[in-house]
């Protein structure tokens, strides 16, 4: 175990940022106060100028393993994660095959378990995530899962969706919606308008999405229980996600860095890199998703971290697999959309860290396979999982220096505002001056 | 803006200036002359080398394009890929990377993905790129050998010289395109070119068959097929392209042509000097009647045979372009 001060830093706490030193003894949270005097045994991070705060907590990362390891494997995913500021991962179930089984479950949280940070798995609703029959939800509960999602596509069928939210009620646990209509989507690959009809390009439209959101809030309301809703991309995805919680119904959503950062006009060129599910919408959609995350009506800012092998992106438009790399930028973008210099730190970690933490239900006392608290409120006591963000460093990515296995960034060569400097997970340090320990 | 096609790749009509077009116009009427010699061949290419890479089904496009190239005194490597090699699972890059090795000056591209030509011409940035026919997005040769077309036809009755008449017969063309405007790269090459050298363009088919951005292509819908046949001077057709499921945006075929095939009475409305054109391959019977295709007022064979100069046109523009000579 590291003994690590922190000095000079804007601790960020979940009611506001105060300047003050920390200190982690044993993993954990000691001290937390002015001018602390470093021990003899202490390793001292002078982190002037930087905000410090819980580690960040991806809802909706793809480590592609089992079935996809050529794109990425949970030990490299986690040190992308870490590169990213993140020290908890929540595993999509959209490996081949799909993690719908106990045993298919605990591969992965054994796997995870080897890596320095927490990795948490979302189970699929239904069996193969073929959109018919149920997975045993209630089983893989029992392992700590506590998040469920058919993510890639989305449950298409209302009775099952019906029947899912109905089941999984009393589990305690919630169900991610991926919400594209298949049927209005079809054979579509960019955002739908007069952009996709000059380039020749199907088009996904708005309304694939919103028609999914709205019928999963109505059904929610029929149900009760618990509704999570992926990547949402569209102003009247939001609205209806804002009224639905005004009504009292437990629902969230996420967005993503991109979605935040790109609008459509990115696929003018048919470069694969740019195309992902939802696709990337119209400039007045990324405005009005920045609003809405500025007001704070978005829970969590989650990458939907999509690996894929170099080869897949060296085909056309129309035959690329979507989605692209989301770990190593999603801090320094979530910045950016937040306004760069008039981001709010409290906002900050509450959309990366304590927000998606709340909604994986992340808790030590909830998982036997060891996972330490996340998204902490900073207080002494707590086991220590902390990320420091520079906001005043200036980068640009470099493709060939990613963590991820695969290279599938759309932001090479983009400068980036803001970065990741430093990540204590479990009490270790794992990240130090943006060098992997 | 593209001025000039010299030297540089063919992928899409939208960004070519109207200067460029007449460019190839004209250089296509010098190879008209050519292709009706006993001898059909001069040396402008001779020792280039153009790859011909089909990855979808295509006779008559590679057989005009392969023609075009060999009367040039090209050499032709024709490779046709069929899509069971995507399957294989190599991928767009490496098959140009091996075509590339091979050392070649030009490829001609047709691919069942729209922007495949792009893509290509960024893996290959020293190889010109022709495209061929992207998915739905464009069909820039038969864009270009259609206006020739129209300009030909026109300047043979007018008795004008075609070179001397510039885009002048394309000013207040009224051109009508009829169907399955939605899925079709040739009527996205059509309408580029005919816009941009001064015609009128304005399109009729079922709602679903149309597309949402119209006004941005510069044309616009006429809501009436009928009136709109009396108004055009020119009437191009599209084929309603069964294969690619566009058949499940009408409810029969039967249906499609009793609202929108150019039937013989429908035919009667033309005015006697309207054009009826076709990029072919037809489907008699359903887009358009089979006497009225082969009627007077069709000029479908001549656009068959007006692609040779064409293309001949734009890969010696394209290709000599780089610093070669006549």
């Amino acid at each position: 175990m590291n003994n690590i001060l922190i000095t000079g830093a804007m601790l960020v706490t979940a009611n506001g940022a105060v300047e003050a030193d920390l200190r982690v003894r044993n993993g954990v949270i000691r001290e937390i106060g002015p001018a602390l005097t470093p021990l003899e045994d202490e390793q001292v991070l002078q982190l002037e100028g930087q905000w410090v705060g819980p580690g960040f907590v991806d809802l909706h990362t793809h480590l592609r393993e089992p079935g996809g390891e050529s794109a990425e494997t949970i030990a490299s995913g986690a040190r992308a994660g870490i590169v990213g500021g993140y020290t908890a991962l929540v595993t999509m179930p959209n490996t081949e095959p799909a993690l719908d089984t106990v045993a298919l479950v605990s591969f992965v949280l054994a796997e995870g378990a080897r890596t320095p940070i927490s990795i948490a798995v979302a189970g699929a609703i239904t069996q193969n995530r073929e959109g018919q029959q149920l997975a045993p939800m209630a089983e893989m509960a029992a392992l700590g899962v506590r998040i469920f999602t058919d993510d890639g596509s989305g449950v298409q069928n209302a009775g099952v969706m019906r029947r899912a939210l109905s089941y999984s009620k009393p589990l305690g646990v919630r169900l991610a919606q991926h919400c594209e209509d298949d049927s209005l989507v079809g054979s579509g690959v960019m955002n739908e308008g007069p952009l996709a009809e000059s380039l020749g390009l199907g088009g996904r439209s708005n309304l694939a999405e919103e028609i999914m959101v709205q019928r999963d809030i109505d059904l929610l309301r029929s149900t009760g229980g618990s509704l999570h809703l992926l990547h949402l991309s569209t102003a009247r995805s939001i609205e209806l996600v804002v009224n639905a919680k005004a009504e009292g119904l437990d629902v969230t959503c996420e967005v993503t860095p991109h979605h935040l950062t790109m609008d459509e006009s990115a696929c003018a060129t048919y470069d694969p890199l740019f195309k992902v599910h939802p696709p990337l919408r119209s400039s007045l959609d990324v405005l009005a998703l920045r609003e809405a995350l500025s007001g704070g009506h978005i829970d969590a800012v989650a990458t939907d971290h999509a690996p894929h092998a170099p080869e897949t992106k060296d085909r056309a438009f129309d035959e690329a697999p979507a989605g692209l790399l989301g770990l190593e930028t999603a801090a320094s973008l979530t910045y950016e959309a937040l306004g760069q210099s008039a981001c709010d730190p409290v906002l900050f970690y509450s959309v990366l860290s304590r927000g998606p933490a709340r909604v994986a239900q992340l808790r030590a006392s909830d998982c036997p396979v060891g996972l330490s608290a996340q998204g902490g409120a900073l207080e002494v006591g707590e086991v220590a999982n902390l990320t420091a963000f520079d906001p005043h460093v200036h980068w640009r990515v470099d493709a060939s220096a990613l963590q991820s296995r695969a290279s599938n960034t759309p932001y090479a060569d983009r400068a980036m505002f803001g970065r990741v400097t430093t990540v204590i997970s479990k009490g270790e340090l794992v990240l130090h001056a943006g060098e992997l320990q | 803006m593209i001025e000039t096609i010299r030297g540089q790749n063919l992928l899409s009509l939208n960004d070519l200036s109207k200067e460029a077009i007449i460019e190839i116009l004209n250089e296509a009427e010098s190879f008209v002359e050519v292709n009706e010699r006993a001898i059909k061949k001069v040396p402008a290419l001779k020792g280039r080398v153009v790859a011909s890479l089909f990855f979808e089904e295509s006779t008559r496009t590679r057989l005009s394009f392969e023609t075009a190239a060999k009367r040039l005194s090209a050499d032709v490597l024709s490779l046709a890929v069929a899509s069971s090699s995507v399957k294989k699972g190599e991928s767009l890059r490496d098959t140009i990377a091996t075509v590339d090795a091979l050392g070649i000056d030009a490829v001609v591209l047709r691919h069942a993905s729209s922007g495949a030509a792009e893509q290509v011409s960024r893996y290959v940035p020293h190889v010109r790129v022709i495209n061929a026919g992207d998915g739905q997005h464009q069909h820039p040769t038969q864009g270009l050998l259609d206006a020739f077309t129209i300009r030909q036809t026109l300047a043979e009755r007018k008795g004008v010289d075609p070179i001397a008449s510039g885009a002048s017969l394309f000013e207040g063309l009224k051109v009508l395109i009829v169907g399955d405007i939605r899925h079709s790269r040739v009527a996205r090459s059509d309408i580029a070119a005919y816009t941009s050298l001064g015609a009128e363009v304005r399109v009729a088919g079922p709602p679903t068959l149309l597309p949402q951005s119209l006004a941005e292509w510069g044309a616009t819908f006429a809501p009436n097929f009928e009136e709109a046949l009396r108004w055009a001077d020119v009437v191009g057709l599209l084929r309603l392209q069964r294969e690619r499921g566009t058949g499940s945006f009408v409810p029969t075929l039967d249906e499609y042509t009793s609202t929108y095939g150019l039937t013989q009475e429908r035919a009667r409305l033309l005015k006697p000097e309207a054009l009826i054109m076709h990029p072919g391959p037809m489907n008699r019977g359903v887009e358009v009647d089979s006497k009225v295709a082969d009627g007077p007022q069709a000029i479908i064979r001549r656009q068959v045979s007006n692609g040779v100069p064409v293309r001949m046109a734009v890969l010696y523009l394209s290709i000599a372009g780089l610093g070669g000579a006549k």
